[in-house]
């Protein structure tokens, strides 16, 4: 008896010593530089950036750059406005279009269809999402670039091209390769994060609640429009947030049907510049120390902005889950 | 005495297979409350559940038999769901607010009924409201969410929303389960009063409850229904030797 507890508390110590046991410490390093390597590789992209894009920012400065229009490998003076403003612009009229088509998926596949459509339709937007973006893009360049040259861009010149305000965004020449062909490339792109992240906030509202709202006598339209989306607010708010964020950095399938054009411009029918884009075609032929160093500074942005934006999303998801924290 | 309801030879079945519920005759008396108690699963939430159709809104569910309620029998295919759940109102295990303040949770049943004029809506709202109890306690937060209250006070908002729709039936699926002994008095307590308008069904597992406040009682197990009387016969001399074992707490 005596020496058993004597034989325990020996191996105690030892642990204490160790601190772990030998194999738990091997998991704990094992995984603990696993995580760390994450960390220290977003780190160092962004050290790299910044100190490959300096001679850029000692030169043009923050706003200097950012808002500057100029794009001129010639004379090396470069500006980010354009490039900002083809990814501004792609990004929201995608965000435009793909979210009504995104809540729409969601709504029908949670609370409408019968259960025997749910799982093909459900599948079909992962698969949608599971596409290679270089094939949207030679889809794109292809297919959908002739059907918008060819019918949709004249229908919307001779129809929204007339109306005030927002004429002048549909007038030009519809070529097919532009901003409004990038942004339906894009919103196809984006609608499956947008769905399925919709239709996982949809299915957090209880049950209970909805039956309460079909009790007083609600139909189906009433209880989504009264109850399922208020719940999801914050929820497809951060879907959203997410597909912005995709949306941003997506590069090939834009880089086909977008032009790479540095201007800014007042209708959608014309070529454009983002930052991916000039990114992916411009750094092979970037000749000058201070071209490189100007790339560097446009991508240096964007991880900016995307982070911004993951931060934002996160924020308003987590403030979610803590406000209905795992009701039914 | 009126008959309020009569339910004639009701099964039930889940996912058009399963039979939940057999051969159900009931006679439910208006401006009465009459409770439905059983061990779990003997199928009385899936009966409550019959006389406002909740059922429908899952696929493959199937009723057989009759359910008469104003001289129309509500299991026909003919009826109309939003009419029916206006006149048949229901209250949950758990408090059910919607997301949005007090006032238009109560007002909400009213809206979808096209009541859009603000001073006749104020005016229901607030008599559901008094008529709930909850008056004193919200007049003055009618604009502010109906989360900040506590489960107690969800719970009779709740019934303040099914009342203000005028119905002329209330089903209450163990409607205290979820709070605590004070506030479940004050919701036995609304029930009592209730009943000068509307006539009340309600499941409980508490038999106390069932006795409290029930005139009428039935006894379901297994998905059928072993006796229904008045309550206090049930409590003190039923007839089925199985209703007298869980009356008395032999099982349960």
């Amino acid at each position: 008896m005596k020496k058993e507890a004597a034989g325990i508390k020996t191996q105690k110590t030892k642990n204490l010593i160790l601190g772990k046991d030998p194999f738990d410490l091997l998991f704990y390093m094992v995984t603990a530089v696993a995580a760390l390597a994450v960390l220290a590789i977003t780190i160092g992209i962004f050290f790299i950036l910044v100190r490959e894009s300096y001679p850029a920012i000692k030169k043009f400065g923050v706003f200097g750059f950012i808002f500057a229009k100029d794009w001129d490998p010639y004379r090396e003076i470069f500006g980010a406005a354009t490039n900002l403003f083809g990814t501004a612009v792609t990004t929201c009229l995608s965000l435009v279009i793909a979210i009504p088509v995104a809540i729409g998926i969601a709504i029908f596949v949670t609370e409408i269809a019968p259960d025997f459509l749910k799982g093909p339709i459900g599948g079909a937007i992962e698969l949608l999402a599971a596409i290679p973006s270089i094939i949207y893009g030679l889809w794109g360049f292809f297919t959908l670039a002739p059907i918008m040259a060819n019918h949709v861009e004249p229908l919307l010149m001779d129809t929204l091209g007339k109306l005030p305000l927002i004429g002048p965004l549909f007038q030009g020449t519809p070529m097919g390769i532009d901003m409004l062909t990038a942004s339906v490339i894009l919103s196809i792109m984006i609608i499956p994060f947008t769905a399925s992240i919709a239709r996982d906030s949809f299915n957090l509202t209880p049950e209970l609640v909805k039956e309460s709202a079909y009790a007083v006598g609600a139909t189906r339209w009433e209880v989504v429009k009264n109850v399922v989306i208020p719940y999801s607010r914050l929820g497809i708010f951060g879907g959203v947030a997410l597909s912005l964020g995709r949306a941003l950095g997506e590069t090939m399938a834009v880089a086909f049907v977008l032009g790479n054009n540095h201007q800014i411009t007042t209708s959608l029918f014309d070529a454009a510049a983002t930052i991916t884009v000039t990114l992916a075609n411009e750094f092979t032929e970037a000749s000058s120390k201070m071209y490189t160093a100007s790339l560097f500074y446009l991508a240096l942005l964007l991880f900016v902005l995307s982070f911004i934006i993951l931060a934002v999303a996160k924020f308003f998801l987590v403030r979610y889950q803590k406000k209905y924290p795992g009701e039914q | 005495m009126n008959l309020d309801m009569q339910i004639k030879g009701l099964n039930f079945y889940y996912g058009g297979r399963h039979m939940a519920l057999q051969n159900i005759n009931l006679d439910i008396y208006k401006n009465t409350v009459t409770a439905l108690i059983g061990p779990s699963g003997c199928g009385k939430t899936t009966l409550l559940r019959c006389f406002n159709r909740m059922h429908d809104l899952y696929p493959g569910n199937k009723y057989e038999g009759e359910i008469i309620f104003q001289n129309r029998n509500i299991l026909s295919k003919e009826t109309d769901l939003i009419d029916l759940r206006s006149r048949i109102g229901m209250v949950f295990q758990k408090p059910t607010p919607f997301p949005m303040t007090i006032f238009d949770n109560v007002a909400y049943g009213l809206r979808l009924r096209g009541i859009r004029k603000k001073s006749v809506l104020s005016e229901k709202v607030e008599l559901a409201l008094k008529q709930s109890a909850i008056w004193d306690e919200v007049k003055d937060k009618l604009h502010q969410s109906a989360y900040a209250l506590s489960g107690g006070q969800q719970q009779r908002l709740v019934i303040a929303r099914a009342l203000a729709v005028e119905p002329e039936a209330l089903l209450f699926d163990e409607p205290t389960s979820a709070l605590d002994p004070i506030s479940t008095a004050k919701i036995e307590e609304l029930i009592d009063g209730l009943k000068e308008n509307v006539t009340i069904i309600i499941v409980t597992h508490n038999l106390q409850q069932a006795a409290r406040i029930s005139e009428w009682t039935g006894f379901l197990m297994l998905g059928e229904l072993v006796e229904f009387d008045r309550t206090e016969k049930i409590f003190t001399v039923p007839k089925e030797k199985l209703t007298e074992d869980y009356v008395t707490g032999r099982f349960g």
